[in-house]
């Protein structure tokens, strides 16, 4: 029988013949689901398109994205060789904006690391040692999270200089504490279950009791809370990027090329609006499959 | 008889207190004490930022062509000679009096600054979050109870496109298309710049000033100023207003008394509002609340693009030109009411909502 | 369902049809100026103190001076004002002034000699940032009651040293030369500030206008001094308001909820030409543009390595690209119209030249820091520098921070290379001599943090210094220039500063507003003289 098994009825078996094959049959059926849901799909369709884009930059980006020419500036749209028109210094702006993803996606992968693990630990730690330790960390964390973040990111920024680095620095900061909270929560059901008492009597220490079991645990809310955060942090450094608090010149950043084109937005419109399309159509991806994978992987939250 | 009815009437007394008085003054004490706590964080972290800043406030009241002897007599004026743990002693005691310091851009007291910008962001965020909760909760109601179906797709997708949109970029390109193309809302700041300072400031809020005093060319004006931000930034609240709408409805409406509602035939009007919405109130108020308070702080961008002379624009302005006390004066004030309207909306829910017990 | 869609709806139609009920155009009220401006460098507004752009056009307009330049007619330089006549004594230190009568100020008290010394020795006394322009005769707050002296109806100046008394009554027209209201800024003084706190939020003069209201950052409001002796300004109300993006200033413009927008970038210049109802006025300011490489870098202080930076800047591309119209080339220290300003434009961009001195230096691999603050057009050189640099191999990194920030680390001169504005604090020559090429010490002790030539570690030679000093104490107009034109010369030939260009402002106003002047290079704006 096992012979004729389709790949498919092999995922989607009820009888799993392992914990490795229950795993992938789970994440085969979440991935139905999600595959379901349309505006997911759309979604991630436009992040692996990102991903391409910002791969293969050279390659697509049909001009130097800073070789300037200040006798061609300010081109409108669709004109020679600049399908989004020229910059106020007359460089592409459509290599430019190719180039621009790969500032979006480290300024989102650094993020990533930073935010989400810098939490989990917080909350974890706080949530299985509880006690005063518990007490002091989650009054840390309401403190930041009682923060007005945009100021407070503003703020940090004004202190460590502005630059792209400092801009991610300065979003962690005020990123982490809702991660620490869930991470928390979580623990804090997890820690109670036969199954860790279990691995306790087996001898199990704390530090690997919280890395080897609560972690893997706490992943999954992370990651839905992650992808609908992205948005919000994509916004965040676009908005430094806008004050000029974020990447420096001649630093092809959508936040700070809507601030340079700002200026023009009169008469040459599409210099500000097609990084603006470009944050939004980012953002609203994530949004797409943050929501979709809420569905999936955390049915409480979202109905 | 006197003795049994003065026991008899003590012991609902105390019953009421031990049951109801008591486990909500328990929640007023904490949450007060987890108030002072927190302020005092947020104090720490302000203070902290304004001594790293790279920017010189020195230089910021001396200017570029201040000799070095200048500069000296003012770093002293300033304190900053003083070591760092009791410029921060210093610092708390001033705040407890609500002594924000002096401004060292415009040498006025940082509270009083506040006190002029602090009514231009309330008014912006009142009437946004008003425009949220008139548009996000029918839409959110809306899309639960027709769940699933085209209308909940659009209604999902107005929210995300709230959450995805840069709002200094619809800004503009809202500035342009309705003030400079069309015409339709007054520009920039808060009222036609000739009637500015024309009706006297009671309230600080022109709206409400306007109509204290009778004068209806100030009215006007400053309401098609103030349309088009505070629907941005309604629309913000729109977003997250929705969406938590929509998802406390569901949890009401597959409840198991709405089912016994609808079989015993009741219209589905009454189920929806009467009891199901009903019942959400309370998880609504704080819902709305912390979206307040997100408005109260997320107008920075928004109030730059429309020169909104408010708080946003007045901690951003002070930053760029390191004025310190106006910094911190700035982010403390929106800090205690971000933590105010937190905790409050916390409190509310502990209180009212029965399960939370 | 279909209630809540009708709700929605006939709201969303009925907002819709109220908001445009009010698109009616606006016209300002005809005896009311209003202007759009960025008036957030406003620090203060007692004339002890302030020093910025925006400060010293509310200043020009609220306070009189002993002399002053008059807007309709600033060719001819200083006129007298309070002062109806000087006379200048034999060995030129001492010069009497015969104050006029019957002026008086905003509070109705008389404008007196004694006024006058005491609004100067007060700014001398304070000693506040511009108090240096006093202090160049030789005034401290030590001997200020003495060198400046009321007698009845005159008021004695006397001077350290014979200066031209140009430069002297050229000096009286900044914004510190303005006179006071003796009795009223006293009666509010504030343990021995003279007054300081108090004036800085409020006016005592005798100037066309008073001040209403200051709010930081929003706007500045004036209205007709009822006490004022002149010709009654037409307008009897001017509202700055604080607009920072030029193309909210330009709908503003367009629309007609203000008269003037003074800082609009050149393509909303353009843009507003082209919608009518709206002229543009240009006026060349005295403010420069200028790089300056740091004296103290290794390789940027070789003589061949600063001429390479003068054949590496695109002039012409800037100029007639994103300066068009506001920035004009210019390649000397004193801007033009000023005594002995050189027009000599020697330098273009020559990378084939640039690339050969870099070779004679020996130069290879360079990389340099540029600082940058915060404005759009100067990170835009400075990109436009960073293309050209590349071109011989230089890598330029640019940082981009606050003005304070990266004035800051000019001042302790940490950056390779500034990209900076530098404007005259008062019309004479001197104002620019005495910082670009005036530096007798440059060891890092000195600290003349003031001195932009010490700013960018340039070690000025003996002769140029001493040149400097001859120039302000010449008393003949024809040598005078003689003197600038040389300094200037070697200043091109071997300073570290690149002057590029020189401002022009435009303001765009709506057609019926006239006589409305921004001050050129001298000075600031006036609004007295505006009909509309």
């Amino acid at each position: 029988m096992s012979n004729t098994q389709t790949l498919r009825e092999w995922l989607l078996t009820e009888t799993p013949t392992s914990r490795r094959h229950a795993k992938i049959s789970a994440f085969y059926h979440g991935w139905l689901t999600l595959r379901s849901n349309t505006m997911a799909m759309i979604g991630l369709g436009i992040l692996v398109l990102m991903l391409f884009v910002a791969a293969a930059a050279p390659l697509l980006a049909p001009h130097d994205p800073f070789t300037q020419d200040l006798g061609n500036r300010l081109a409108p749209l669709w004109s020679d060789g600049h399908v989004f028109g020229t910059d106020s210094l007359g460089r592409d702006i459509l290599s430019r904006l190719i180039y621009g993803t790969r500032i979006t996606l480290y300024i989102v992968t650094l993020v990533t690391l930073i935010a989400p693990v810098a939490g989990l630990l917080v909350g974890t730690v706080s949530g299985y040692v509880g006690g005063w330790t518990d007490t002091v960390l989650m009054r840390i964390t309401d403190i930041f999270l009682a923060f007005p973040r945009l100021v407070l990111a503003l703020a940090f920024v004004a202190a460590l200089g502005a630059g792209i680095e400092n801009a991610v620095i300065a979003i962690s900061l005020t990123a982490w504490p809702p991660y620490a909270r869930i991470a928390r929560a979580e623990t804090l059901t997890i820690r109670s279950s036969d199954y860790i008492s279990a691995i306790k009597l087996q001898g199990a220490g704390p530090i690997r009791i919280i890395t080897k079991h609560i972690w893997p645990l706490c992943i999954s809310s992370l990651i839905v809370r992650v992808t609908l955060d992205m948005a919000g942090i994509i916004l965040t450094a676009a908005g430094l990027g806008f004050l000029g608090l974020g990447a420096q010149p001649p630093s092809p950043e959508w936040g700070a090329m809507i601030s340079e084109g700002r200026r023009f937005i009169l008469d040459h419109w599409w210099v500000a609006t097609v990084p603006g399309l470009a944050i939004f159509t980012v953002s609203l991806a994530f949004n797409l499959l943050g929501d979709g994978l809420r569905d999936v992987l955390d049915p409480k939250a979202g109905d | 008889m006197a003795l049994t009815n003065e026991s008899n009437e003590e012991r609902p007394m105390r019953a009421l207190f031990i049951d109801r008085i008591w486990p909500t003054l328990k929640v007023v004490i904490s949450t007060i004490g987890s108030i002072a706590v927190t302020m005092l964080g947020l104090l720490f972290i302000t203070f902290i930022i304004g001594r790293v800043m790279p920017i010189d406030p020195v230089l910021a009241i001396v200017g570029e062509r201040a000799s070095q002897a200048q500069y000296d007599e003012v770093y002293q004026q300033l304190g900053l000679d003083r070591p760092v743990i009791v410029q921060f002693l210093f610092y708390i005691w001033d705040v407890l009096h609500l002594d924000f310091g002096i401004s060292v851009l415009n040498a006025r007291p940082v509270s009083e600054d506040i006190a002029r910008v602090f009514p231009a962001t309330l008014e912006l965020a009142t009437i946004g979050i008003i425009i949220g909760i008139v548009t996000g909760v029918p839409l959110g109601v809306l899309a639960a109870v027709n769940k699933g179906t085209w209308i909940d797709q659009i209604a999902r997708l107005v929210a995300l496109i709230g959450y995805s949109m840069p709002i200094f970029w619809l800004g503009l390109i809202g500035l342009l298309v309705f003030y400079g193309i069309l015409g339709w809302v007054g520009g920039p700041g808060r009222v036609g710049i000739f009637y500015v300072d024309v009706v006297p400031s009671v309230t600080g809020l022109i709206l409400v000033d306007a109509l204290l005093d009778g004068n209806w060319d100030v009215f006007k004006s400053a309401f098609s100023h103030i349309v088009l931000p505070a629907s941005l930034l309604g629309y913000y609240s729109l977003a997250y207003i929705s969406r938590m709408t929509r998802s406390f409805m569901l949890e009401q409406l597959s409840a198991e008394y709405v089912t016994t509602a609808r079989v015993k035939g009741m219209s589905e009007w009454n189920v929806v509002w009467k009891h199901a919405f009903k019942n959400i109130r309370v998880q609504l108020i704080t819902v709305i609340a912390l979206s307040y308070a997100g408005l109260l702080e997320g107008s920075v961008l928004t109030e730059i693009i429309f020169s909104w002379p408010g708080i946003g624009s007045y901690i951003t302005t002070a930053l760029l030109s390191a004025d310190m006390n106006a910094v911190l004066g700035g982010t403390v004030v929106v800090g205690l009411i971000f933590i105010l309207l937190n905790v409050l909306s916390d409190m509310l829910y502990k209180i009212f909502d029965p399960r939370a017990k | 369902m279909n209630v809540f869609n009708r709700l929605l709806t006939s709201v969303a139609i009925g907002a819709a049809v109220s908001m445009s009920s009010m698109a009616a155009y606006a016209e300002t009220p005809a005896n009311m100026l209003v202007i759009a401006n960025r008036i957030d460098d406003i620090i203060t507004i007692d004339p002890a103190e302030s020093f910025e752009f925006a400060g010293s056009d509310v200043s020009r307009n609220v306070y009189q001076r002993l002399v002053y330049l008059d807007p309709m007619d600033l060719e001819a330089g200083y006129k007298p004002a309070l002062a109806e006549s000087w006379e200048v004594s034999e060995d030129g230190k001492t010069i009497t002034f015969i104050m006029r009568e019957g002026i008086t100020f905003e509070s109705g008290n008389p404008v007196r000699a004694e006024d006058a010394a005491f609004s100067l020795q007060r700014a001398v006394i304070l000693n506040k940032t511009p108090s240096f322009i006093l202090g160049q005769f030789g005034f401290t707050p030590e001997n200020a009651a003495e060198m400046i002296k009321a007698d009845g109806n005159k008021l004695t100046i006397t001077t350290d040293k014979k200066y031209a008394t140009s430069f002297i009554l050229n000096c009286l027209t900044a914004t510190i030369g303005a006179i006071v209201d003796k009795e009223t800024v006293m009666a509010n003084e504030v343990d021995g500030d003279m007054g300081n706190t108090w004036l800085k939020t409020n006016t005592a003069g005798s100037g066309p206008y008073k001040l209403d209201s200051w709010k930081p950052n929003d706007s500045v409001t004036m209205s007709l001094n009822p006490n004022y002796t002149g010709d009654k300004p037409a307008m009897e109300r001017v509202i700055v308001r604080h607009v920072t993006e030029s193309a909210s200033q330009r709908l503003l413009l367009e629309r007609g909820d203000i008269d003037i927008a003074r800082n609009l970038n050149p393509e909303d210049i353009a843009g507003v030409t082209a919608a009518g109802g709206v002229k543009v006025e240009d006026e060349l300011k005295g403010h420069l543009m200028y790089l300056a490489l740091n004296g103290k870098h290794p390789v940027l202080s070789k003589p061949e390595v600063r001429q390479a930076f003068k054949y590496l800047v695109d002039y012409e591309g800037m100029q007639n690209s994103f300066l068009n119209g506001q920035y004009t080339t210019h390649q000397n220290f004193l801007p033009a119209t000023y005594l002995g300003a050189s027009t000599e434009k020697p330098f273009s961009l020559n990378i084939e030249k640039a690339k050969e001195l870099l070779a004679e230096a020996g130069v290879e691999g360079l990389e340099i820091e540029a600082g940058v603050r915060e404005a759009q057009e100067r990170i835009e050189i400075a990109q436009s520098m960073q293309n050209t640099l590349a071109q011989v191999g230089i890598k330029l990194n640019i940082t981009v921070g606050t003005a304070k920030q990266i004035l800051g680390r000019y001042r302790a001169r940490e950056l390779d290379m500034y990209v900076g504005i530098w404007g005259p604090d008062y019309p004479d020559p001197q104002t620019n001599a005495g910082t670009f090429a005036y530096n007798p010490d440059n060891s890092d002790e000195a600290n003349a943090t003031g001195l932009l030539a010490w700013r960018t570690g340039w070690e000025v030679s003996p002769g140029m210094n001493a040149a400097v000093e001859a120039a302000v104490t010449e008393g003949d107009r024809d040598t005078r220039i003689q003197m600038y034109q040389d300094i200037q010369k070697e200043f091109r030939d071997t300073s570290p500063f690149i002057v590029m260009f020189q401002r022009i402002e435009q303001s765009a106003m709506r057609e019926n507003v006239m006589n409305f002047s921004t001050g050129q290079a001298v000075t600031n704006a006036a609004y007295w003289p505006v009909t509309k």
